[in-house]
């Protein structure tokens, strides 16, 4: 885990009380809201449908237990008693009072965690692999690199006012578990025929609006040029990107309308400048921060078996539970979806016992997932079983990751004042259909995505069930699409047909699952299915009209 | 009929125009006729409201109904919590 120096904490403290003065002049009225929003929005706070909501950042996904359990102890001191994770691997508390707010960033600050650049026309919090350092399929661990990122981006004078806010992804194996290539920029480790460890770049996918897949700009960057080569991609799109319309303003429309070849070349013939000026760190600071992120002492000889005998336990390890790197080792993740719930929400209890479970048995770590789990990184196989049980009685033991009741699901019209339609509603019916696990595990690996608006933040376009809710005539009405993948295989779905309402979407769904059901081969998942028969089938079970 | 609402400045708080102040219950609200966009700049140059802007709403039973749904849930609360919100207060 990275431990802030002392400039860190300093630029945090410092932050703190200049927000804390700026909300004491919003309150005085010295301040206009206009003046104060652009200000307020810059350190995570909005002013959402029924109260302000604050958005904490957790870089790169990873935390330890005093970190979650001062989100715990947030949650029940100036919330409500839960917090919401979000698919930017952040955490939302929806029940924020104005003058709370610098309490709780100064809490916040005491356990090195903020809400800067949470939102706002800037680089962003930084998401990674949630399995990063403990995947066995990884070539590196990508959490140095986002947190050099992270340094970089922090008040960065020339990209704190940038066309539109911008997202950056970092992963470190060949499954993409971070969504990365619908990022506006996405990096993966990799190594070249020589053995040297550089990035494949992508630039210009992202969700919303115009739904992108990133295209290749640079195959192999050196790991160490890593900044100088974002400095210039920023640049670019800092020059060229379209200030003059809101819809058109992500970078991903820069780099279609111009083509990805010319803004590759534009971007090397910066970075040609940019390399002069010194800004790629020495090695001994990458270093020193690549040392907070070393694996921790795990025995590679530890006992690889695991007693099954509970039935209801063997669910859980064949569906939560991944091999660690390292022998006798394991990864959890817990899952915030159990039936009839609201997906990422966990209560102050929940998150402390979380924290408390990281503590004891993942050594002091927690990472978020943008799917709104939380993982338990470095396991003994042999304290699962006592993992689980402490999971059940605080019911977190659902086992269904990666299952169609693994649902993203943005808060919605029920919190979001940008919102067309409610998600959470549909999430909790879609959830109690397929209660049934057996059902479940039948139809395999689904990812179903829903999104209350346009902007996607349920990542509804990289579902391989994708739902967008939107406004038709004042009803909320439910588009339906298929086909999306935010993983190594990325894809942006496509929509079926005509919406639906709140009940009739859900009997699409099962319409379509039974469907896949009906024509899948052996080892196919729902995705694999659709992309092999293409919408037909389903269009004709779904819109089939009822004998007259 | 208009109604005027908006957010308390310092809990966030949805709030609506009952004619002589504002109040947390939809219940409270009076039609503002023509005076909406007035009575918001007012009040919000007095500090009594944040972003305030005049809704669509429909006579109901116990009291307006917003024609939005959106209005209509601020006006409660989440509909999936309806321990959280106005709603899960008693109405006076």
């Amino acid at each position: 885990m990275y431990k802030y120096d002392e400039y860190d904490q300093a630029i945090v403290d410092a932050r703190v009380e200049e927000f804390r003065d700026q909300c004491n002049r919003r309150l005085s009225g010295e301040m206009t809201e206009d003046q104060f929003k652009p200000l307020r929005l810059m350190n995570g706070l909005y002013l959402q449908l029924h109260a302000y909501m604050l958005r904490v950042a957790v870089p790169y996904g990873t935390l330890d237990s005093r970190q979650m359990h001062m989100l715990a102890h947030i949650a029940r001191k100036y919330d409500r008693g839960y917090g919401h994770f979000t698919t930017r691997q952040n955490l939302q508390y929806n029940w924020i009072k104005l003058d709370d707010a610098a309490d709780i960033l100064a809490e916040l600050a005491t356990v090195e965690m903020h809400a800067i650049q949470t939102s706002g026309n800037c680089i962003r919090n930084i998401s990674a692999d949630q399995y990063a350092g403990a995947a066995a399929d990884e070539v590196a661990d990508p959490r140095p690199y986002a947190e050099l990122l992270r340094q970089w981006s922090t008040f960065h004078p020339e990209f704190l006012l940038l066309p539109r806010k911008f997202k950056i992804a970092v992963i470190g194996a060949d499954e993409d578990r971070a969504a990365m290539k619908l990022h506006d920029i996405g990096l993966k480790l990799v190594r070249n025929a020589a053995g040297a460890l550089g990035f494949e770049v992508y630039v210009g996918g992202g969700q919303g609006r115009t739904p992108m897949v990133a295209p290749l700009i640079r195959e192999f960057l050196p790991a160490d040029d890593l900044v100088s080569y974002l400095e210039a991609c920023l640049r670019v799109y800092n020059r060229y990107g379209r200030r003059d319309n809101l819809y058109k303003a992500r970078i991903k429309i820069l780099v279609h309308e111009i083509g990805a070849d010319e803004y590759r070349r534009q971007v090397e013939e910066e970075y040609l400048h940019v390399k002069t000026l010194g800004l790629d760190p020495p090695a001994a600071e990458l270093e020193r921060i690549a040392a907070m992120f070393a694996l921790p002492p795990l025995d590679p000889n530890a006992p690889g078996e695991i007693e099954r005998s509970d039935p209801d336990f063997a669910l859980w390890l064949d569906q939560q539970v991944v091999d660690h790197k390292v022998p006798g080792h394991a990864i959890v993740t817990i899952s915030l979806k159990p039936t009839g719930g609201i997906p990422g929400d966990a209560s102050a209890d929940q998150i402390d016992a979380m924290a408390k479970l990281a503590q004891v048995f993942s050594h002091d770590e927690l990472r978020v997932t943008h799917a709104q789990n939380i993982v338990l990184p470095h396991v003994r196989k042999a304290d699962l079983y006592a993992i689980w049980t402490r999971l059940e009685e605080t019911g977190l033991a659902t086992p269904n990751l990666d299952l169609v009741t693994d649902i993203i699901a943005c808060p919605g019209l029920d919190y979001c004042a940008l919102a067309n339609a409610r998600s959470i509603p549909l999430a909790q019916k879609i959830t109690e259909r397929f209660a049934n696990l057996d059902r479940q595990r039948d139809l395999g690996e689904v990812k179903l995505k829903i999104s209350g608006c346009i902007n996607a933040c349920g990542h509804h376009h990289a579902g391989h069930i994708g739902i967008l809710g939107v406004d038709r005539k004042g009803e909320e009405n439910y588009q339906l699409s298929f086909g999306g993948s935010g993983a190594e295989d990325a894809s942006v779905g496509k929509i079926i047909g005509p919406g639906f309402s709140e009940d009739g979407v859900v009997d699409a769904v099962e319409k379509a699952l039974e469907t896949y059901r009906g024509i899948r081969v052996e080892g196919e998942r729902f995705l694999d299915t659709y992309r092999r028969v293409g919408p037909e089938p389903f269009k004709a079970a779904i819109y089939e009209k009822a004998p007259a | 009929m208009k109604l005027v609402t908006g957010n308390d400045l310092v809990s966030g708080d949805v709030i609506w125009w009952t004619g002589s102040g504002w109040s947390r219950f939809i219940a409270d609200a009076v039609d503002s006729g023509t005076e909406g966009e007035a009575i918001g700049k007012r009040e919000e140059a007095a500090l009594r409201v944040n972003g305030p802007y005049v809704v669509e709403a429909a006579d109901g039973p116990f009291a307006p109904v917003p024609l939005h749904i959106k209005e209509r849930i601020r006006a409660s609360g989440p509909t999936v919590r309806t321990d959280l919100g106005v709603q899960a207060e008693k109405q006076h």
